[in-house]
């Protein structure tokens, strides 16, 4: 190769490993800003701030969601399988909203450890199927026997 | 390989070229393009959970793909201009980037219409939407650069340092569902084990994606030609050929 294309493309590559470097520790440190949400362990180790509006994410617990009969208000909880994080929530909730999957609620901390939610937002996991595929599965009780998959991207 | 290059660095070579490619390639592309979104519109199920929203699958998850491939495309491109000073690698790139910002721009508002009845909200500030925002304003800022410059040379170097600067934000896009918390779901078609879509869903996507490669070909061929017509065109090659396409009809 051309000595002078030979120091170009080592000059193009550096810019390239360099930039590269550069973002990648930025982005390292403000890992924790770049999160959506504090899954539920964080909260429970304090690790949550408590005086501003945070995102609490994580699988909705089976059997917790109670509906007030008087308003909108629902109470349910959420789990990383390693801490829970109750929700309250007044208003309308997405369609995917159900116990077993998964939510991202936005709202403030009380001295309780309760979550009052301004806004709640459904999670849709990667699985897509037909729903005879999801009855054959459920059929076979698939669904219930191991937790979901939970964490970055599992969630 | 080199001659290949050489060739295609040619551009009465690569003007032919793209005529034929056209001819035969464009007619593919419409065609997968009806077909699939037929497919994935009337003959594959619905989801067991979405129902029938889950269909803009067949065009979010394509313009997403070839968005972040194309931005490769146009990276290698740039630097095929910087290393080689080769002048159809800046027609290249110059002739990606309006297709892509036009392919991030489909994913973002596809993603919007869907999340809005899914998620229950059009936009919200995770890792993978934003670094999707950030890939429409570098395609964005290459065409914008090759528009400041009057000298297209020095256009052509800054576009292509800025598309490798911009490549670092690719595999951001790819991985970002896996290394941070965010509300968009992490990848369904998945190149090693069984993906997490079924198959009957699966097929008529990688359809309507291997449809928008081609299209994405098509378009950034196209482009390239039609920059090669305004460039030369008082060259006497480029006359000619004009002159002959005419005696055809």
């Amino acid at each position: 190769m051309h000595p002078r294309r030979k120091q170009r493309l080592v000059i193009a590559l550096a810019i390239v490993v360099f930039s590269s470097a550069a973002i990648g520790l930025v982005s390292y440190a403000l890992r924790g800003n770049i999160n959506l949400f504090y899954p539920p362990a964080d909260v429970a180790a304090g690790k949550a701030p408590t005086e501003r509006t945070i995102r609490v994410g994580g699988m909705v617990v089976d059997g917790s969601i109670k509906r007030s009969t008087s308003d909108l208000t629902t109470t349910f909880q959420v789990t990383d399988y390693e801490a829970t994080v109750t929700i309250t929530y007044t208003g309308i909730l997405p369609d995917l909203f159900a116990e077993g999957e998964g939510v991202v609620a936005a709202g403030i901390l009380d001295e309780n450890g309760i979550l009052e939610a301004s806004e709640v937002l459904a999670k849709h996991d990667e699985n897509y199927m037909p729903p005879e595929v999801a009855a054959a599965l459920e059929g076979k009780d698939l669904s219930g026997s191991a937790p979901k998959s939970y964490g970055k991207g599992g969630l | 390989m080199w001659s290949i290059i050489h060739k295609m660095g040619s551009p009465p070579w690569f003007y032919r070229f793209a005529g034929s490619f056209l001819k035969w390639l464009l007619p593919i592309a419409i065609v997968a393009l009806i077909v699939g979104a037929f497919w994935g519109l009337f003959i594959a199920p619905p989801d067991f959970r979405q129902g029938n929203s889950y269909r803009i699958i067949f065009i979010h998850v394509p313009a997403a793909v070839v968005a972040l491939a194309g931005y490769y495309v146009m990276a290698f491109a740039g630097l095929m201009s910087l290393v080689w000073k080769i002048k159809m690698a800046d027609t290249a790139m110059r002739a990606v980037a309006p297709v892509g910002a036009a392919l991030t721009f489909i994913a973002l508002v596809t993603g919007a219409i869907w999340g809005k009845p899914t998620w229950g909200t059009w936009w919200v500030w995770d890792a993978r939407i934003t670094s999707m925002l950030i890939l429409l304003f570098l395609y964005l800022g290459v065409i914008a650069l090759f528009e400041a410059y009057e000298n297209k040379a020095a256009a052509a170097k800054a576009c292509a340092v800025l598309s490798l600067v911009g490549t670092v934000n690719i595999p951001i896009i790819y991985k970002s569902v896996d290394w941070w918390y965010s509300l968009h779901q992490p990848a369904s078609i998945k190149f090693s084990g069984e993906s997490a879509i079924d198959s009957s869903m699966l097929y008529p996507l990688l359809l309507n994606i291997a449809a928008f490669y081609l299209t994405f070909a098509c378009a950034v061929v196209f482009n390239m030609r039609t920059e090669l017509i305004d460039s030369y065109r008082r060259s006497a090659w480029l006359q000619t050929e004009l002159k002959q396409e005419l005696a055809k009809g």
